[in-house]
């Protein structure tokens, strides 16, 4: 049918278009997922496949979860991230809502000094970060990495969140000091239920990158006990031989939680990311 | 009780001046409304008597202390805001109570107070609603009903009826002067609309460029403008100035007259011009009569008339409803 809005010829580009890229972005993923489900030999045979009663198996989970402390390690990692989640929304979200509500000297120069961050890779500054952590005595400590992750999340969330911060209503928060709220309770009752979609996006943008870091664990806690899950995922890879099977399984595993966070933070996040365009 | 003293009151936003020095009285009571052009600094003074905003110079004085140390809540003040600023997560009833809880009021003495305001207000049946459920001009009522729980010593409005459409400004606009007449209460009210001026206040304080321009009731600020910037804000539409030597006088820079002070005939008057639009607005027709030197001249004429663009017309001015100014725009009296 043809429409001033619409034509077939044009939805199904659009839709070619986007099934391939989901198809492309998809794919890396469900190679892991179903290759996890097969025999070693299988894998190698054909690995795009899927698995069927001959080449099905569960020895890659049976191993993951047997040899070497899985959970521990899972724990780790979502210990980890939800911390510095949380210490990257309330920190972030306070300076956010300071730059963006009071006027004060130098302002603006403090903005972009904590925006500076999102240019300046972290990693840059590793050595002196160990050299840190190792005077302070945090070596092979969780705290060690929620502290990194937290300097490592502020920059972007503080510069995502006061933009927002700034959409609030003034006329609200002045109501609010009228009736003699004090300042906390205006920035967390009146004003961070209003910036819910940029405090998604920005937990969605920060969560990712730290759940995926191998780079800091490996050299703030390789400790059998403070290990996270992608660090531990590397003991199957060994210099000659790797355990293919145990490598899928558990980064099948590791795929779980990230996708659970980025589903309950998805539906604010679309909101988050298209607010301000219409009203 | 709420009475309102200014004294010398600036404000700077760094090396921009919005007030310069504002003196002011109100006395117990009085409805005093701020009107000026926008960025003329009324909406700022407002929020310098409110606490919202330091002054950077001068005393702020409600009910007989100085107040400027006092935080907001502390000032015995209410305030209703352009954009209702309603708590989204509270409902009305909450909303409305707030404030008091705050000031640790005792549960039954907030209900009461809420009931009072409600019944004053018709909220009766909105009360446990949230503010995303209710319209724009239930919303108004209810931060107006926020304001009179707290029985402020001073009531604040900040361009109230700005975001409501015009029939329900009208309706809105008479509930405030009922809730003035009822409560008896002193009130401090900001808009840019001239309508809403006239018809609430005790009395206008013109304010243009971050100075008081004139402080009087609305006739004496029609009858007796003190500058060419006052008489051209109030009225509507704006008073006609011409230039005093097109029309050969020499005591004075300009004349300024009001449309509806100047006649209109076909035949024979002061000023010879060219029909070149006609409003009718029923009531009353507005007639823009292009008169060569002296310029565009409006006329207000009560009634319907008829008169075809382009034809040939003549104005003559009512000759005590003449205003004259000088070269600094400043009133010269008739002695």
């Amino acid at each position: 049918m043809q429409s001033a809005r619409s034509s077939v010829g044009r939805s199904i580009a659009a839709h070619a278009i986007l099934i391939t890229y989901t198809i492309i972005a998809l794919f890396p993923v469900i190679v892991i997922i179903m290759n996890s489900f097969k025999t070693r030999k299988a894998i190698f045979r054909e690995p795009l496949s899927l698995p069927h009663s001959e080449s099905f198996s569960l020895e890659g989970y049976q191993t993951v979860l047997t040899q070497g402390d899985f959970f521990l390690y899972f724990q780790n990692s979502l210990i980890v991230t939800l911390a510095s989640l949380f210490c990257v929304l309330l920190f972030g979200a306070m300076a956010a809502f300071a730059l963006a509500e009071y006027r004060f000297k130098g302002n603006t120069l403090m903005g972009l000094y904590l925006a500076l961050g999102i240019m300046i890779p972290i990693r840059l500054g590793t050595v002196a970060i160990l050299q840190l952590m190792v005077a302070s005595g945090l070596v092979n400590t969780r705290t060690a990495l929620v502290l990194v992750y937290t300097a490592q999340g502020l920059p972007l969330a503080v510069f995502i969140l006061s933009e927002f911060m700034r959409q609030v209503s003034d006329d609200l928060k002045n109501a609010g000091r009228i009736d003699g709220l004090s300042e906390y309770r205006i920035f967390f009752r009146l004003v961070l239920p209003l910036v819910r979609p940029a405090m998604a996006t920005v937990a969605v943008f920060t969560l990712i990158p730290i759940w995926n870091d191998l780079w800091f664990p490996l050299i703030l806690a390789p400790a059998e006990e403070t290990k996270t899950l992608t660090l531990g995922s590397q003991v199957f890879i060994g210099q000659f031989v790797t355990n293919w099977n145990a490598v899928l399984a558990s980064l099948s595993l590791a795929i779980l939680p990230a996708l659970i966070l980025y589903l309950i933070f998805s539906r604010q996040l679309i909101r988050g990311i298209t607010a301000g365009a219409v009203k | 009780m709420g009475s309102l003293v200014l004294s010398d009151v600036h404000k700077s936003f760094g090396a921009v001046d919005v007030l310069k020095g504002i003196d002011l009285e109100v006395s117990d009571g009085e409805f005093v409304i701020f009107v000026g052009p926008s960025g003329c600094g009324k909406s700022t003074l407002l929020r310098v008597i409110a606490g919202l905003e330091d002054a950077t110079n001068g005393t702020v004085n409600i009910d007989g202390e100085v107040v400027n140390q006092t935080p907001p809540s502390d000032r015995g003040i209410a305030m209703v805001f352009q954009t209702y600023a309603l708590y989204p997560h509270l409902t009305v009833k909450d909303n409305m109570g707030l404030g008091l809880k705050q000031a640790k009021h005792a549960k039954t003495e907030i209900a009461k107070r809420v009931d009072v305001a409600s019944k004053m207000l018709s909220l009766d049946p909105l009360l446990e609603r949230r503010p995303a459920e209710l319209s724009g001009g239930q919303r108004q009522r209810v931060a107006i009903g926020r304001a009179i729980v707290r029985k402020p010593e001073l009531f604040l409005f900040d361009e109230p009826l700005s975001n409501l459409d015009a029939a329900l400004r009208v309706n809105t606009r008479l509930e405030i002067a009922r809730l003035h007449r009822e409560l008896g209460a002193t009130m401090v009210y900001v808009t840019h609309d001239q309508t809403e001026a006239m018809t609430l206040a005790d009395k206008i304080v013109i304010l243009n460029d971050g100075k008081v321009e004139q402080v009087g009731s609305p006739m004496e600020l029609y009858h007796n403008p003190t500058n060419r910037f006052v008489a051209g804000f109030i009225g509507s539409p704006q008073m006609n100035f011409i230039d005093a030597a097109n029309l050969g006088k020499t005591d004075c820079k300009t004349i300024g007259i009001r449309p509806e002070h100047i006649s209109l005939d076909l035949k024979k008057g002061e000023i010879e011009g060219i029909v070149s639009h006609i409003e009718k607005l029923g009531g009353d027709t507005n007639v823009y009569l292009n008169c060569g030197d002296i310029g565009l001249l409006s006329v207000r004429l009560f009634g319907d008339h008829d008169y075809a663009i382009d034809a040939k017309a003549f104005a003559t001015m009512a000759a005590d409803s003449v205003f004259k100014f000088d070269g600094d725009g400043n009133r010269v009296q008739v002695a």
